[in-house]
Parts: C-alpha cells; structure tokens; sequence
C-alpha cells in the first residue's frame, strides 16, 4: 500500500477539562476526497486547526506523507504542501482580488522574502496568478478590492487563495455555506476542478455536496469518528442514522440526499 | 482553448502607460523640482529649512513603512534616526582623524550608507524581541526600549557626548562630484541626492514581494500564515529595513547639522515623526511626504510667529485622527476626485461650506490662545493682527472670538443639515 | 540600617502613589481597551486645579473640588472625542490620547507658565512627625500615606459591596459582557474614564506639593503609569498594587545604592576608572520601570496578575 497522504493517529484536544477532539484515527489515501459530516459543535473545525497547525493538540500525530506536522508552526506545514480554507471569509479585504490571489503563489514560487524584485516584473507570478484567477472564474474581477466581491465571490477567492500555493492536500471548511443553490452547484463544480488530482478534506454541511463530492465519508460526533467509509456504506450505516437523530435537519438531508442519489 | 491558455497575463497588470503615471512619472516631477530649487536663489533660511524638509521626508517615509504599511505602532523610531546618526558622526570624526586606511578615503558625501548600516543593524537586534507582538504590546515595547537606549545615551559619554553630545566637521575626507561640502549650496545636492535615493528605495520596497506581504500581515496575520509566511518574520524584516531608512535620514541629518545630542534618541523626536506620518496621512505613500514638508515648515516658521505652535499641532493632529483619517493626503486625494468627477452633485460646495466653518471656527481659536498666550507671559504685550488692540481685558477680543466661533459653528451646522438633506 | 527603614518608607509612599495614579488607567484599560496616553496629564491638572484653587481657598477644599474637576474633565473627554474614535479601532484611540497629552501639556505651558509653580505642602501638615535616626520625618508624607490607604479602602468598598462594583469588577474580566447585562455601555464608559482620571487626579493634588508640580510632571510620569499597568496584567488591580508597590520600592532602594558597577562586578575586572565600572546603581533607577516593561512583555505577556494578555 501506498504511504497515505494523511495520517492522523490518536488526535486529541482539551480545552481546559472539557475534551473537543477525543482521539481520532483517519489516513487518506493520495488522490482521496474526503467529507468530515458531523452535528454542530462535533468538532469539525477544531480538527481543521489541529491539521493545520493553528491549533496545538493534546495528544496524537499527524503526518503529511512521511513528516509528522505536529507541533510545526502553521506556515511551515503549509509550506510542506498543506493548505487550508476558512469558514468565515479570511482574506485581504484590502486589497484586490489579483493581490489577494498573488500573496498565495508568492512563497510556492521562491520568492519567499524577497526584497530585491520587483512583483510587477516576475512574469512566472504573474502567469500563475493569472491561470488560477481565470480557473475560479475571477479574472474580469480581478482588479476589484476584496471587500467589494459579494459574498459567494469571497467564497471563491478564499478558495483561490487555498490552492494558488499549489498544495496536494487541501483542507476546506464549510466552502459553501450560505451560498444559494445555483452559487452552490457553481461552487462544487469549482472545487471539483480546482482541486483535480490533490488529496482533498471537505468540512459541509450540505449532504448533496457532500455525496457529490466525496470518496469516502467520516463521520465526526462528539469529538470521534464514528463511521468512516464510501458514501453508500454511511448512508446505511445504522450509527450514523442514530447519531443524527438528535438533528432533525440534518438527519432529513441525509435522507433526502440518499433518496437522490 | 489551448490558445486561451498560452496567452499570457500581463494585460492584467497596470497598462505601461498607468505604470508610467503612477510610478516614473512622480519621480521624474521629484528630479525636476529638486533640480530647479536653486535655480530660484533660495536664501539661506529657506535652504536650511529645505535640508531639514529633506531630511524628515526620509525619516518620516521610514516610520510609516510601520504605521501604514506593517500596522506597527511605534513610540520608538527616532531611536534608529540617532543612532544611524551617532554612527555617522563617528565615522565623519574617523575621517578626519585619519591620514590613511580605510575612512581616510571615504568621501563625506556617502557617509548616509554608513547611518543606513547602523539603523539597519540596531533593527536587527532591537527588532528581534519588539517583532515577537504586534499591536498596543508592540507600542509599548518601542516606548520602553526608546526610554532605555535614550537612558543609556546620557550615560555612555565616550560614545554618545553626554548632554553636549557629539559635533564633528563634514569638511574633511576625499571630495565626490567636486562638492567641498562646506557651503549650503553643496550640501543642498547632499540633501537632494540621498532624500531622492530614500524615497525612491522605499517606494521600491513597496513593490517587492515582502513590502507586499507586509501589507497583508498588516490587514490579516492570521491568513499570512496559510499561504506560508511567518507574520513575526515579515514584521522583522520590514522592520529592519524602516530602521535602516531611518538611520539614513539620520545620517542626512548628521552631515547636515555636525551634531547629535542624546535627546534625538528620546520619546518627543519619535513622537514628532508619529506626528509628520500620521498627519500627512499614512494610507498613501505620498502621505508622510505632504506631513514632513508641512509640519517642518510649522515647525521653523510657525514656532517663529506663535509660542502656541505645538498646541496647534497638537489640535491638527486630533482633528486628523477624529475627523480625517486619511489625513492631508487624503483630505487632497479626496479633493482631487471631486474635481475630477465634476464635482457635480454639490459635493464641492458642501465641502467648501466645510471648509469656510473650519476656517471661522479655528480664527475664533486663534485669537483666543494668541491672546491666552501673551497674558501668561505676563510682560504686558498684547496681541495686535491688523493694528487691531486685543487685549484680554479688550471686550472687542471677547466679541470676535465669540462671532467667529459662532459663524464657525453655524456654517458648519449648515454643511452637516445640507448633508443630511442629501442623504 | 537607617537608609533601609526610610527607603522602605519613601518606597512605599511612592508606591502607594504610583497606585493611585495608575489603578484608574487599569480600569480604563481592562475594561475599554483604552491604553490612555493622557492619564498622566490628569494626574498633572490635578496638580495645577489643586494649585489654582488653593490660592482661592484653602488646601481642603482644593483637595475634594481638584479631583472632581478633573474627573468632570475626563468625562467631558470620553464623550466628546474619544468615543467618536472608538470605532477606529484601539490604535486610533492610543493615537487619540497621544495627541491629548500634547494639548494638555500646552495648554497648561499657557496658562501657567513654563516654569514650575509654588504649590506648597499646607501649613497645618508641614512639620516633622517624628525623628528617626536622628533624622526628622516630615508629617505630610504620612497624610500621603494616609490619603492613599484611604482610596484603597474606598475603592475596595466600592468594587465589592456595591452593585456598581459589581458591574465594573464584571467588566474588567469580560468587557464584552457588559452590554448583555442591559446596561448603557457608553454611559458606564463615561464614568469610568471620567473616575478614572478623578483618581489621576487626586494622585496629582497629593502629589504635586511632594513632589513638583511643572509642565513636565506628565511626561516624567506617563511611562511609569504604563508600566505599572502592563506589569501589573489586564483587569487585576491587585497586579496593578504589586506592580507600583514593587516599582516604587525598587526606585527608592537603587536611588539609596551607593555603589557601582565596579563594586558589584569587580571580580570580573571591572574598574571604577572605567566607564562601564563607573556607572552607578542610583544613575540606573529610571532604567528600572523600562527594563521592568520590555522584559514582562516578552517574558510574561499576561503581566504578574493578570487574567489575559494584552
């Protein structure tokens, strides 16, 4: 077997004696799109942080490739080729969507520091800043500043800017939430291109992105997974079923979602 | 599709002809002014008023590459400026001294590059723990830290002159473009020359990949770190590089004035260029240049006319920060693309009504201090603008004050009412 | 023997009024954000109304009335400058107050002159209390160090039995919380600031005949009031004491040190004829409080007591 393109191993976290992520175990084959479904509150972007290194966890290791990340400083990890989305918008409102864009590629392009170039003379920046804005579909907005996009168009950007470093494992949090359906059948058609051939986790809500997207599924309740496995095999699974009884919605969507499949 | 992909991406960029307005054509402007001044026969007052111009353009320009472009607020900056000019003096005094080696033969008129290296070097050990915060904690570390090296400065006499500090005399050391550096007219080419290298190196710095991630970690540290930069790393680096464009102005300023006291290493210089940034406005590049030039020229002539000057800094300045904080720069940008825009929908006379009330309201001020001022002085002067008698005991003075802030208030009522109509 | 009992009790005054002038600025600070770069200034006008009103009257009143007016000043401040600024976020504020202590520290220059005033220790309290040592102890550092135990006692009363106490012992620790609770935010605001800067000024009326009352009163003592506060840590006024009692007794102690660096360091061969050798515990006092600064932040972000970091 392949080494996974993420491996996480016994991942806990405390927040004081409260206990937000209680062990958990998930290795993603490369190439694998993984969705972490889950109620609220079960820790789904408490274990983005821990990934990412935002977050130092309790216990545990996770391991991009062969190298453990735990304890790294978050730039280094991305650095390493792990990349992140937020759930809330977090980009340079600032600045415009081109700049916005250009921060992501600089570093995976060497020009890391640099003081002695010119960005408006570094023609490979400029080329790649160009393709990804044209792949997300920002380019004729690309000299408006950020704060101006409207918020499905934030969305985008805040997607644009997770994969212009060029990492093979992406993590995004909740991309389309509180986008409409035509922004949202956009947006996955969008994440299934952006992220083409790169190891990708998916934190969502909406269980039709979720089974449109998805390998395989994990599904995160109190701070452990409870099931992992393809989409059908979660549908049927009768804990799954139990865990979200609490959560009427979802529990309807995760239906409604089976049915349409 | 395939063609679609080849194409390249440089219509994206600024067209050559915006890139050539925006950035070469200002600094052609700068060329041309700073070469026609002495074709104008500047008496010795206004030269010495433009070198000390040129020298807080620098300085000024340095600070904001932390308040505007990094978000950094410090207390401390002058701290850069002395030292980069102790260094300076030094050096000038090592040239002076020696007959052969290696300052013997370094011209005078270079020695800013010196203060550069100190200021650089005193951002790479000072910077090292200020850059692990940022925000108030940053603030109030460059506070302490300028306090302790403006303490030190009075205790380490051989290096830093005690209270008399240290003079030197630039005539000395090789010449370079025949310039003797004694006379004013030589060192205005000094002050021209390395006041049009700082703006230039850190206008570049702006565009180089880590001016521009300075700007992002400004705005959003957080997300820097995600697209794989270390926020405390690029604070330290711009850091430097604002310590060491300091430095250089004060290395200007140690050529110019043959003299650093410990006192340009204390609170009130670096609260003064504070004041130049942020005044000008710190948003805009041009901004602490339009802030150094006015509040140099407040400084050597306002200082002249009133005691009062630095009350009224300090009104503009809280007027700046509640009112503008785009600061002049912004108030004339703002100007600009009103006339540009027609100014049709009587934005332009709002603005003048605006004006017209400042300009009643801060007469009525003036009087009221210029008056203030001369009774504490209690030498029995009293305040005549215009061969008019105003005395604190005039009721005229009393009477005017009270029209013109009244006329003041009222025309600015008026342009706020109009304003709320409009909205 | 003796330097050690009357730096121990200088030290202490010092303290007690390094407390009184900075627990205002902790309350502004922990519960508004506020690090007010004009609190000294209050502390100063203190001083000045105190001076002003004692040519009128007498000491007693001036020491109720001055403290009132300064707060009524503070408050005036709050409401119409700083709160237009708040929306700008904290460094337009700390811009705000830099500019203010600029224009305090004039105005006064105008109105007062530049020169330091003869604002004098009262008659009735200027006599020797007691003689220790041989050496006479003046009464009125005593009242000092009655006046500011008698804050500390009513400021104590007043955070923990009495419902405004209890509202703003609520809002040091959780700012944020305070609007839930259905109170007027920018009203509790107001009073804060302006009892805030009461307290600076009280400090200045006690103080400024201790020590001198002139225009650079302020600005010998802002930095001080910082660092107590950010030494002492966000929201704990029990920091705040620590800290200005812990300031204040350091200062005291090094500035009765008669000794040298050549002395405490002339094993490593340091000499007196050296410079470095030369240099003097006393000369390194107002080096304390900075070092004091730097060091905490890097070291202790969150301050001796305090219950976040800043």
């Amino acid at each position: 077997m392949t080494t996974p393109a993420l491996s996480i191993r016994g991942l806990k976290k405390n927040f004081g004696p409260a206990e937000i992520i209680c062990g958990v175990d998930l290795d993603l084959a490369p190439g694998e799109r993984h969705a972490i479904i889950g109620p609220n509150g079960a820790g789904k972007s408490t274990l983005f942080n821990l990934i990412s290194g935002l977050y130092q966890p309790t216990a545990g290791s996770v391991k991009l490739g062969d190298e453990e990340i735990v304890g790294l400083p978050p730039h280094v990890i991305n650095r390493m080729g792990l990349s992140r989305s937020f759930q809330v918008s977090n980009i340079f409102a600032n600045m415009s969507v081109r700049e916005n864009v250009r921060c992501g590629v600089l570093y995976s392009l060497g020009h890391g520091y640099s003081f002695w170039r010119n960005v408006g003379n570094l023609h490979e920046v400029q080329r790649k800043t160009g393709e990804i804005l044209e792949s997300v579909g920002l380019l004729d907005k690309a000299q408006m500043p950020a704060a101006l996009l409207s918020y499905a168009d934030q969305r985008t950007l805040e997607i644009a800017i997770t994969i212009a470093g060029g990492a093979d494992v992406v993590l995004l949090d909740e991309p389309t939430a509180g986008m409409s359906h035509s922004e949202t059948d956009r947006a996955v058609a969008l994440i299934e291109k952006a992220t083409a051939g790169k190891t990708l986790i998916i934190v969502e809500h909406d269980m039709g992105v979720v089974f449109n997207i998805a390998d395989r599924i994990s599904v995160l309740v109190y701070g452990q997974i409870i099931a992992t496995g393809t989409p059908e095999e979660i549908r049927g699974d009768p804990r799954v079923r139990e865990a979200y009884l609490g959560d009427g919605d979802e529990q309807q969507a995760l239906a409604a979602a089976g049915d349409a499949q | 599709m395939s063609e679609q992909a080849m194409k390249s991406y440089d219509d994206l960029a600024p067209s050559a002809t915006d890139k050539f307005r925006q950035r070469v054509l200002p600094f052609i402007v700068m060329i041309v002014l700073l070469a026609a001044i002495p074709l104008f026969d500047p008496s010795r007052t206004m030269n010495s008023l433009i070198a000390a111009m040129g020298i807080n353009i620098v300085f000024a320009l340095s600070y904001n590459m932390l308040l505007g472009r990094a978000g950094l607020l410090s207390f401390g900056h002058a701290v850069y400026f002395g030292l980069g000019g102790y260094a300076v003096l030094h050096a000038m005094n090592a040239i002076g001294a020696g007959s052969s080696g290696f300052w013997a033969g370094f011209p005078v008129f270079m020695l800013p590059v010196i203060g550069f290296g100190a200021g650089a070097l005193a951002g790479v050990v000072i910077g090292w723990p200020s850059c692990k915060r940022s925000g108030v904690p940053f603030a109030m570390i460059s506070l302490g830290v300028a306090e302790l090296v403006a303490s030190a400065g009075y205790m380490f006499g051989s290096i830093f002159g005690g209270e008399m500090g240290v003079t030197s005399d630039r005539m000395v050391g090789p010449r370079l473009f025949g310039l003797s550096m004694g006379p004013v007219e030589d060192i205005y080419w000094f002050i021209a020359f390395w006041t049009f290298l700082g703006t230039l190196g850190i206008y570049a710095f702006t565009r180089t990949p880590l001016g521009k991630m300075s700007e992002a970690t400004r705005d959003n540290p957080e997300r820097v770190q995600f697209v794989g930069y270390n926020p405390d790393r690029v604070r330290y680096l711009v850091f430097i590089f604002a310590g060491a464009f300091a430095g250089l102005a004060g290395g200007m300023s140690a050529v110019n004035y043959e003299i650093f006291t410990p006192e340009s290493l204390s609170l009130a210089p670096s609260g003064l260029v504070l004041l130049m940034a942020y005044i000008g406005g710190i948003r805009y590049f041009t901004g602490p240049i339009m802030g150094a030039v006015l509040l140099t020229y407040m400084q050597s002539m306002l200082s002249d006319y009133s005691e009062a000057w630095l009350l009224y800094l300090g009104l503009l300045f809280i007027a700046i920060v509640m009112y503008a904080p785009g600061g002049v720069a912004g108030i004339v940008y703002g100007l600009l693309g009103i006339l540009r825009r027609g100014g049709t929908d009587g934005v332009l006379a709002r603005r003048a009504k605006q004006a017209a009330g400042v300009a009643l309201a801060f007469t009525g001020l003036v009087i009221l201090v210029e008056i203030a001022v001369r009774w504490s002085n209690g030498y029995g002067e009293v305040f005549e603008p215009f061969g008019l008698h105003l005395g604190i005991d005039t009721p005229l003075s009393w009477f005017l004050i009270a029209g013109f802030f009244a006329a003041g208030f009222g025309v600015l009522r008026m342009a706020r009412e109009i304003e709320e109509g409009h909205g | 023997m003796e330097t050690i009992v009357f730096s121990l009790l200088n030290g202490v005054i010092y303290g007690l009024l390094l407390f009184m002038l900075s627990s205002g600025l902790t309350l502004i600070f922990s519960m508004m954000g506020v690090l007010n770069f004009a609190h000294a200034s209050f502390y100063m006008l203190g001083a000045y109304f105190a001076y002003s009103i004692m040519g009128v009257t007498n000491f007693w009143i001036a020491l109720i009335l001055a403290p009132v007016l300064v707060g009524l000043v503070g408050a005036a401040v709050e409401k119409w400058g700083l709160r237009n600024v708040h929306a700008h976020g904290h460094v337009a504020e700390l811009l705000f107050t830099f500019g203010l202590a600029y224009l305090i520290d004039e105005m006064v220059k105008i109105v007062w002159g530049r020169s330091s005033v003869d604002y004098r220790v009262p008659e009735v309290l200027d006599f020797p209390l007691f003689e220790l040592f041989g050496a006479e102890y003046p009464a009125y550092r005593v009242f000092i160090l009655m006046v500011s135990v008698g804050m500390l006692v009513a400021l104590w009363f007043i955070l923990n039995r009495t419902r405004a106490g209890l509202i703003i012992r609520a809002a040091l620790t959780h700012p944020h919380m305070v609007g839930h609770l259905g109170h007027n935010v920018p009203r509790i605001f107001m009073l804060v600031f302006g009892a805030g800067c009461a307290l600076a000024g009280l400090a200045g009326v006690i103080g400024g005949n201790y020590l001198v009352t002139d225009p650079a009163m302020a600005v010998q003592m802002g930095p001080i009031v910082f660092v107590v506060v950010v030494v002492g840590g966000l929201g704990s006024l029990t920091g705040a004491f620590l800290a200005a009692m812990l300031l204040g007794l350091m200062q005291t102690f090094a500035v009765g040190v008669d000794a040298s660096f050549a002395d405490l360091f002339g094993w490593l061969g340091l000499t007196a004829t050296s410079e470095l050798g030369g240099i003097t515990i006393a000369s390194l006092a107002p080096m304390i409080p900075f070092l004091m600064l730097v060091l905490i932040l890097m070291i202790r972000p969150r301050g001796l007591m305090g219950d976040r970091e800043l």
